[in-house]
């Protein structure tokens, strides 16, 4: 493991910052913090980084205790998220600083840095101030900075939030591809659970100073640890009672303890039993609004006095509020304390396999 | 309280150079003054401070600069409103002219003043014309510490109503409520507090303002005495007690000024929830 | 949004009319009567020998004070802007404090401290050291009056920029000094200017608290305000009136400076 943290706390006055954090990163891997704000992953980066000192609990790099290491000497590079360009420097002097500070040769640096500023595909921009630059390039000028010192371990933090929604998704892809040509270990803090399944290797989720879980995404995805998780990731309808849904009823008739938590990508929403695989594993409910979304049109649909939310593609008939529909649910996520599981549509599977 | 983290380094350098100049040119020379001051001895000090002649001296002090920094207030909302809101000619100059008593030593302003509000001044004349003494008087008194008082209520809204999102007048006007309504209702609540401080910088330095005034006041004795000049006069009699208690009652009597109307900001403040 | 004709231009009108009452007519007043008996009696004033020696000591004064302030300004600049610890806005007032005190009282409290009745007067006269009545005095009392004027004119500008830069480089593992020469400085530069230009005014110009301690030697330690009025004490208004036109030449010459920083700060943002 090359970044590990060790129960570590912290607290702002009151507030808990860090509770009992602990996780384990391998080297080379692009690792995404990913809460909402005020959950503490800015602080967890700030404390690997040395900005912020934890009230108790360790910080491994490579294998070493870095507490008691000034921030400068633990070889670490910090994208800033406003990314705290020196205004009064060029481009090239920014990159460059940490070079000159480290005493290489004026011959060493300028090949360095030229290195880099192709690497960012911002050759011939050398000599502008970052008040001449866009966002975007700015970010990429913060990016170099940080990468110029070789360090072990970049952290970057927000990367993307100051840039408009067109560059980010042009800078993820080349942050990714980058990262992953340099081979370096990077940690990048983010609220945007898009931006983290994009662009990480593996995410770790916090909430409230705790870390929920970690894992790729794929994993975090389909299988959401905690009730948290199963409702920060993706869309999803919270329900009280879903036994009560065809291909879900308990066995003894009771309601069950845990709460039930549906995806829009779990439900199935047919004009028609023609539309449909297995018709009697659906329920009937009532089209209550219809939302076009570009790529694809959300439908609003009332199944028993629940409201739920699924998807229909352009290619399908249209629907009209108040249309009677088949929907058919596919598989619900239900908590145990803080254990998920996936219940599937019992009559949707005991179907398939008399068919097949 | 957790272990506080200082990232960029020299805290300990700053901290105590800041600490020991603080302490060498304001901290110890203050304890002197009240500790030396004590040493006059409480029958003395009141027998100094209720001195009628010196009572009379706060009273011009405090009640001129008050004045002045009424007026100040006043001037400075329509000067700081003229040079946001509006566009003319000139208007780079006079917002540069502002600054002018910052600038001028306080003897030149005086004495400048002095020449000009006289009897026989190009502007004293037409006062002394109406019957205004405008010179050797409280009227004078006042003139210069208008004068002194200028920039502060102005350089502190200016940048308020600057900052002030033309959006709320706008809402204002849409629901119908005419420009005086709307400036009462809307833009004076929002540099309120902006007005306060200036107006208490403005008071607290006319009260303590010695160079410019001095020249315009004549300091008849019971009439036009300001306290700096009193502190000064018991200096030239070289009675350093009767300086320092004077000086005592002034600076805790500025003091307390300042210190109410930071409440009154803090609480106003507070009102709005922020 | 369009305001009534006539509500503006009343409005420009007031604050025309007030301002050359207050500010214009008064600069006029000096530059003319300075004149008032021409060039040649303007130059014998400000050419005497008692006017060049308070030249002297004003310049020695201010230039003292100013280099003092500014550093102290720029240490408690940083360490108000860059740290967190407790007691920190009891500092900041502190600061502040001699802001709200009578230039008078400014040079009563060195009187205090230095002076006859003060405890380190023994010592003082025993080593025929001279502060109160002295040079060391007018110096002590002008850095007093100008404490916080660097330090005021920073901390905002540096609160503004925040700290990102700083720990930027300190995560480079840039030192101190490094980090202040060459990232914090030329971010404050004319912020700086801004400061020193005030600091510098005011101490040239200081009135009260120098009148309070210079015990009023002509020739020895008299700076130009004093200068001034004594001149005027002896009715020698035209005298009086072209030393001042000196500090009114560099009041402009300050403002000036001020509008210029102000546009290279706008121009900068």
């Amino acid at each position: 493991m090359y970044v590990e943290l060790k129960q570590i706390n912290k607290k702002f006055g009151d507030f808990k910052a860090s509770q009992d954090v602990n996780f384990s990163i391998e080297q080379g891997k692009l690792v995404g913090l990913l809460g909402p704000s005020g959950s503490g992953k800015t602080t967890i980066l700030r404390m690997i980084a040395g900005l912020e000192k934890p009230d108790s609990g360790d910080i491994m790099i490579g294998g070493s205790r870095v507490n008691d290491i000034a921030p400068g000497k633990r070889g670490i590079g910090f994208v800033f998220q406003s990314y705290a360009l020196f205004r009064h420097m060029t481009l090239f002097d920014n990159i460059a600083f940490g070079l000159t500070l480290q005493k290489k040769s004026k011959k060493e640096i300028i090949q360095k840095v030229n290195e880099l500023t192709e690497l960012i595909g911002l050759t011939g921009f050398e000599g502008r101030y970052p008040n001449q630059l866009s966002g975007g390039q700015r970010q990429r000028v913060a990016f170099a900075r940080a990468l110029a010192p070789n360090p072990k371990l970049l952290l970057l933090d927000e990367p993307f939030a100051a840039i408009d929604a067109k560059v980010r998704k042009e800078l993820r892809q080349w942050l990714r591809t980058t990262i992953g040509k340099l081979g370096v270990t990077s940690i990048f803090v983010t609220h945007d659970q898009e931006e983290a399944v994009e662009v990480a290797d593996e995410i770790i989720i916090t909430n409230r100073g705790q870390i929920e879980q970690k894992g790729t995404p794929l994993q975090i995805y389909k299988k959401p640890a905690t009730p948290f998780v199963a409702q920060f990731i993706g869309e999803s309808t919270i329900i009280e009672d879903y036994t009560k849904f065809k291909g879900f009823e308990s066995n003894d008739g009771a309601k069950p303890k845990e709460k039930g938590v549906l995806r829009p990508e779990f439900i199935e929403i047919a004009k028609d039993e023609t539309e449909i695989l297995t018709p009697l594993a659906a329920e009937k409910g009532i089209v209550r609004a219809i939302y076009f979304r570009g790529n694809n049109i959300q439908v609003d649909i009332e199944v028993k006095g629940q409201p739920l939310t699924g998807y229909r593609t352009l290619e399908q008939e249209d629907l009209t509020i108040g249309m009677e529909v088949f929907v058919l649910i596919h598989r619900v996520y239900t908590f145990e304390g803080s254990h998920t599981e996936v219940i599937e549509n019992r009559i949707k599977t005991e179907q398939n396999s008399v068919y097949i | 309280m957790a272990k506080v983290t200082r990232v960029i380094p020299g805290f300990r350098f700053t901290m105590g150079f800041t600490l020991f100049y603080l302490t060498l040119i304001v901290l110890i020379p203050l304890a002197s003054l009240i500790l030396k001051g004590g040493g006059i001895g409480f029958g003395k000090f009141l027998q100094t401070v209720l001195d009628p002649r010196v009572l009379h001296s706060y009273l011009v002090s405090f009640g001129c600069a008050f004045f002045a920094a009424i007026i100040n207030s006043i001037f400075g909302i329509i000067l700081a409103w003229v040079l946001v809101r509006y566009e003319f000619s000139c208007k780079k100059i006079i917002d540069g002219l502002i600054d002018l008593p910052f600038a001028l030593p306080t003897a030149v302003a005086g004495i400048a003043l002095t020449s000009l509000y006289s009897e026989n001044g190009w502007i004293g004349r037409f006062f002394y014309a109406i019957g205004i003494e405008s010179s050797f008087s409280l009227v004078g008194i006042t003139i210069a510490l208008i004068f002194i008082g200028i920039p502060f209520v102005t350089r502190n809204i200016q940048p308020i109503l600057k900052d002030l999102d033309t959006q709320y007048e706008e809402a204002s006007m849409m629901l119908g409520a005419n420009r005086w309504t709307t400036f009462r209702r809307v833009i004076f609540p929002e540099i309120l507090p902006s007005l306060l401080t200036g107006f208490g910088l403005a008071f607290a330095r006319g009260v303590g303002e010695y160079g410019s005034v001095v020249f315009i006041a004549g300091n008849t004795p019971m009439k036009t005495e300001i306290a700096p000049l009193m502190i000064m006069s018991k200096l030239e009699q070289y009675d350093y007690y009767g300086a320092t208690a004077i000086a005592l009652v002034l600076l805790i009597l500025s003091f307390l000024i300042l210190f109410s109307i930071n409440l009154i900001q803090w609480r106003m403040s507070r009102l709005k929830g922020i | 949004m369009q305001e009534n004709k006539y509500v503006k231009y009343t409005l420009i009108g007031i604050s025309v009319v007030f301002l050359t009452l207050m500010l214009i007519i008064p600069l006029l007043v000096v530059i003319v009567e300075a004149l008032s008996k021409g060039f040649a009696v303007y130059f014998k004033a400000i050419l005497d020998p008692f006017a060049l020696k308070a030249m002297n000591l004003t310049l020695i004064a201010t230039v003292v004070a100013v280099v003092c302030n500014t550093v102290f300004g720029l240490c408690a600049a940083w360490l108000l802007t860059k740290y967190s610890f407790k007691g920190k806005n009891i500092l900041s007032s502190l600061i502040d404090l001699p802001f709200a005190i009578s230039p008078v009282i400014a040079g009563l409290v060195f009187v205090m401290t230095f002076g006859r009745i003060s405890y380190l007067n023994d010592f003082l006269t025993a080593n025929n050291l001279k502060i109160v009545f002295a040079t060391p005095g007018i110096i002590l009392a002008t850095i007093f009056v100008t404490f916080p004027f660097v330090t005021r004119e920073l901390i905002p500008l540096m609160h503004a920029q925040g700290k990102d830069e700083e720990e930027a480089a300190t995560m480079m593992g840039a030192s101190g000094f490094t980090i202040f020469r060459k990232v914090t400085l030329p971010n404050i530069k004319w912020g700086l200017i801004y400061g020193v230009v005030l600091c510098t005014a005011r101490a040239m110009g200081e009135f009260g608290a120098v009148s309070v301690v210079s015990g009023h030697i002509r020739g020895k330690t008299n700076t130009l305000p004093l200068h001034i009025e004594i001149l005027y004490n002896e009715y020698n208004f035209t005298a009086a009136f072209a030393v001042a036109s000196i500090l009114v030449i560099f009041a402009i010459l300050i403002l000036i400076v001020r509008n210029i920083v102000e546009w290279k700060n706008e121009k900068e943002a």
